[in-house]
């Protein structure tokens, strides 16, 4: 177990030079350059040239790149061109926001999904089975952006339920420890903090979690159908087992496996990809940063997110994987 | 019977998403409501930087003009230079120092006084700046208004125009500058030129720039406290939160601001910057989207209109076609453009159609140009005259971008495009991402024929438009005038003021003959308010004052 562990690690290290290599090709290939974004419609060729000269971006790329590995294996990921704070502080202050939101839709999504893909499955052919089947196609085809404003004009401007935008109201003046929002306000005991962090994750949570929803309510309805079918299964309830005991320790043990692969690829593509939802809701987490960052062709923070991203994704999926074992122990670890 | 447990669970998960949603609730109307002192503002980008010294970004500078004063400041809803700091300014009879009676009682949010000695600390720091503070990416107005510093490091950066500084007495202060320059005064009251507590400039070693220079790290103070004499005081930047808050100074030398806190909040989308006014999120935002000044209206919120202080031009690279090298080539596109139709549809309510490549409210204006009114039939002649009937334009427009001169870009391109193709221009559309793409294609003169682009003024000075545009070749427009860059030296260099006017005027005369471009418009901005705040008054500059804030009771 720990070797395998110690084995996924250090295959990080090539691909991440891999990535590093391709993706420092491919920003420096971008028409413009950071000197455009700084200076806006006042930039004058010489200061453009002179900001240029200044981020060294007048060098062989080669010599650009040796720069940044330098630099990378120092841990030093540089120093944002746009904002001039480090770009690990920029990811640490921001990445927070994205787990937190990232998590609440998983949570959304796991916590309906499976029990409704599970139902649909034991019902199938029924009203609730055609219910999701068909919901979780809508779920798949709505744009998150268009659902997103939907929630909002509902249960924002028309009802004022939820607030409409940001991780937390600022006027609450809440510490910051962890830039967990909902942790922080639990570590300090600022229970309204807490509270009201948690209150401004449910509108994008629910926004975030609506493909993800979608596919798990569809791999678990036919991940259990499958295993509903197996010899087990009916030796099991032939036996006179209860019925719930047949769930959980025959089918939904079983059928589980196909469906926390999803999740752990999901998650990894939520943590990344929840630009939109950002964007709509003003939610400060690295999506919309990263999408700033293009534009502003901030090379060195799209480099070390990218960079961090990947190995939380490394990780997320190495966790996924370990997970399996403990779900069905036919499948060990080596 | 089946049913009965996820029943229950469902049951049990939203009985606590109400519970803890009641509790949140009440404590958002707690925090918020219990006090109407704190105000909301939804801001479209973070502030880069707390020092003004080192920001050329709008956000920024929104901060430092609630938190730091400067020696003269634009009139409350105006452009003209009026008192700030100093109460009283005049130059020397060469024009080229300049005397300023400096406010006496005044104190830095840190407790200590403002005098001529501090003034003098804040632009010896400014001239004297080494090593990576010449940055033209940390530096940017500095460089842009006085060129060069005490040494420069970098062979291509200008002499300075600044000279020196000399306190002559606690509230008399004299600023020498190198030659006489047009913007001076009035470029004094950019908020770069905010003058800083000399101690907290010291405490926090403020301007120790560092790492390398691919490598910009500022100093706490730029970040952390920034200390001036405005009527706000900065208190924290939460920046998870994209969140910075700035209290009342009650110290403050004149009026004391009415709010107890102002926070400023980032909301890049402009739709949930609506959104979130409507729900009470907040209780005013910028950059207000032109179709949206109407039903906001409507709504019975604030929406204050700004004065046009900017300009949207059509221009005509001649470098990248020499046809357009041709005078009556310009003159045709111009006659082809029915410029009030495209206001009077495309643009919102006050807009107008532009004469002078600068709007009306700058003195040098002038009225009496060469105007080339709508007439397609006059733009078909004048292009068989010039051999150039089968023209074909490569038309560059941006997308992804709203700016406050150029509210909707590929709506405008469409009507303009229209009209020069109803002329028999033929049209190669070039839509381009405005950041970077788009600015850099347009201003480093890259094979292109028409583009749009505008510019917001900085301060009330012909030279700020026009000096801009045309005092020197640029890659942008690709011609070659030495009579009309001589003339700008010369304007940028009279100090008598009457006498500058009547020189601007007559570049104005000038530019519209030679046609380097079609001045298409000026649009009003629109910045929005809550419906129970007031007192606000909306600024051609952006110098919104959140001081005279206050809500309704």
């Amino acid at each position: 177990m720990f070797r395998f562990i110690v084995r996924r690690l250090l295959q990080l290290i090539p691909t991440l030079f891999g990535l590093s290599i391709l993706l420092f090709i491919w920003l420096r290939r971008l028409p413009g350059g950071p000197e455009t974004a700084i200076l806006g419609e006042r930039g004058t060729p010489e200061m453009r040239a002179a900001i240029r000269r200044n981020l060294g971006l007048d060098e062989p790329i080669l010599i650009q790149y040796g720069r940044f590995v330098r630099r990378m294996v120092r841990l030093d990921l540089g120093t944002s061109i746009s904002t001039k704070r480090e770009v690990t502080t920029e990811f640490l202050q921001r990445f927070p926001g994205t787990v937190e939101l990232t998590v609440t839709a998983m949570v959304i999504a796991i916590g309906i999904g499976i029990p409704l893909g599970y139902l649909a499955a034991r019902r199938r052919g029924r009203f609730l089975d055609h219910a999701s089947v068909g919901g979780s196609l809508i779920g798949i085809c709505i744009p998150v952006f268009f659902l997103a404003y939907v929630l909002k004009a509902i249960f924002s401007e028309n009802l004022g339920w939820f607030p409409s935008s940001g991780r937390q109201d600022p006027t609450i003046g809440a510490t910051r420890i962890t830039n967990f929002f909902v942790l922080d306000g639990l570590m300090t005991r600022e229970w309204d903090a807490a509270a009201d962090a948690l209150w401004h994750l449910v509108l994008p949570g629910l926004a975030l979690a609506s493909i993800p929803l979608a596919i798990i309510v569809r791999i678990t309805r036919a991940s259990v159908l499958e295993v509903l079918n197996e010899d087990f299964v009916r030796t099991a309830e032939a036996k006179g087992l209860t019925e719930n005991v047949v769930r959980r320790r025959h089918v939904l043990r079983n059928a589980m496996l196909p469906v926390v692969t999803s999740i752990g690829l999901l998650t990894g593509g939520l943590l990344s990809g929840a630009v939109l939802t950002e964007t709509v809701f003003a939610f400060s987490g690295i999506g919309a940063f990263l999408a700033e960052a293009i534009n502003q062709r901030d090379y060195p923070v799209l480099m070390g997110f990218i960079m961090i991203i990947a190995v939380v994704y490394v990780l997320v999926n190495l966790i996924v994987d370990l997970s399996y074992s403990l779900i069905d122990p036919r499948v060990r670890v080596r | 019977m089946r049913a009965s447990r996820p029943k229950v669970a469902i049951a049990a998960v939203a009985a606590a998403a109400l519970a803890v949603a009641g509790c949140a609730e009440s404590d958002r109307e707690g925090s918020s409501g219990s006090s109407n002192e704190t105000l909301v503002f939804g801001v479209a980008g973070d502030p880069k930087v707390l020092d003004p010294s080192f920001a050329s970004d709008g956000e920024s500078l929104r901060v430092a003009r609630q938190v730091f004063e400067t020696l003269v400041r634009p009139e409350e809803g105006g452009t003209k230079v009026s008192p700030g700091l100093a109460e009283s300014w005049e130059p020397d009879a060469a024009g080229t120092t300049w005397t300023f009676k400096l406010r006496s009682g005044v104190k830095f949010h840190d407790g200590t006084d403002f005098n001529a000695e501090a003034v003098c600390t804040n632009f010896d720091r400014w001239y004297n700046a080494k090593g990576l503070m010449q940055s033209p990416d940390v530096t940017a107005y500095w460089q842009d208004i006085m060129g060069g510093f005490a040494a420069n490091e970098d062979d291509t950066l200008p002499e300075s125009l600044f000279k020196s500084c000399t306190a002559t007495d606690a509230t008399t202060v004299s600023l020498a500058f190198t030659r006489v320059s047009s913007k001076i005064p009035a470029a004094l009251m950019l908020p770069s030129f905010s003058i800083h507590s000399p101690k907290a400039l010291q405490e926090h070693d403020a301007s120790n720039v560092t790492g390398s220079a691919d490598d910009i790290k500022y100093p706490a103070y730029a970040t952390e406290h920034p200390t001036g004499t405005g009527p706000f005081k900065f208190k924290s930047w939460d920046v998870p939160n994209k969140t910075l808050t700035l209290e009342r100074n009650e110290d403050y030398w004149g009026d004391k601001a009415k709010l107890k806190s102002l926070i400023f909040r980032t909301i890049s989308d402009e739709n949930a910057r609506k959104q979130a006014l409507r729900s009470g999120d907040i209780q005013g935002y910028d950059l207000v989207g032109p179709a949206d000044v109407e039903p906001l209206k409507g709504e019975g919120f604030n929406v204050l209109t700004r004065p046009a202080f900017n300009i949207l031009y059509l221009a005509i690279n001649q470098k990248g076609n020499p046809k357009l090298a041709d005078i009556k080539v310009r003159q045709a596109l111009a006659h082809a453009i029915n410029r009030q139709a495209l206001v009077d549809s495309k643009l919102p309510p006050g807009a107008q159609v532009a004469v002078n490549f600068f709007p009306e409210t700058v003195e040098g204006w002038n009225g009496d140009v060469t105007k080339y009114d709508y007439d397609v039939e006059k733009a078909k002649s004048l292009l068989a005259e010039a051999g150039a009937s089968d023209l074909t334009l490569r038309f560059h427009y941006p997308t992804e971008v709203t700016r406050p001169y150029m509210p909707n870009p590929k709506d405008l391109f469409e009507l303009v495009s229209a009209d020069l193709q109803a002329a028999g221009i033929k049209i190669e559309p070039i839509p381009l991402k405005w950041s970077p793409d788009y600015l850099n294609a347009t201003t480093s003169g890259s094979a292109h024929d028409l583009h749009f682009l505008g510019w917001t003024g900085d301060y009330g000075d012909g030279y700020n438009f026009i000096g801009t545009f045309f005092d020197r070749q640029k890659d942008e427009w690709g011609f070659n005038n030495p009579a009309l860059f001589e003339k700008f030296k010369q304007a940028d260099t009279t100090a008598d003021q009457a006498a500058k006017v009547a020189l601007y005027k007559e570049i104005n005369a000038d530019i519209m003959n030679f046609l380097p471009g079609v001045p298409i418009s000026h649009a009003p901005p629109a910045i929005v308010f809550g419906k129970d705040v007031t007192g606000v008054k909306a600024s051609p500059l952006t110098d919104e004052r959140f001081s005279t804030a206050e809500f309704k009771s």
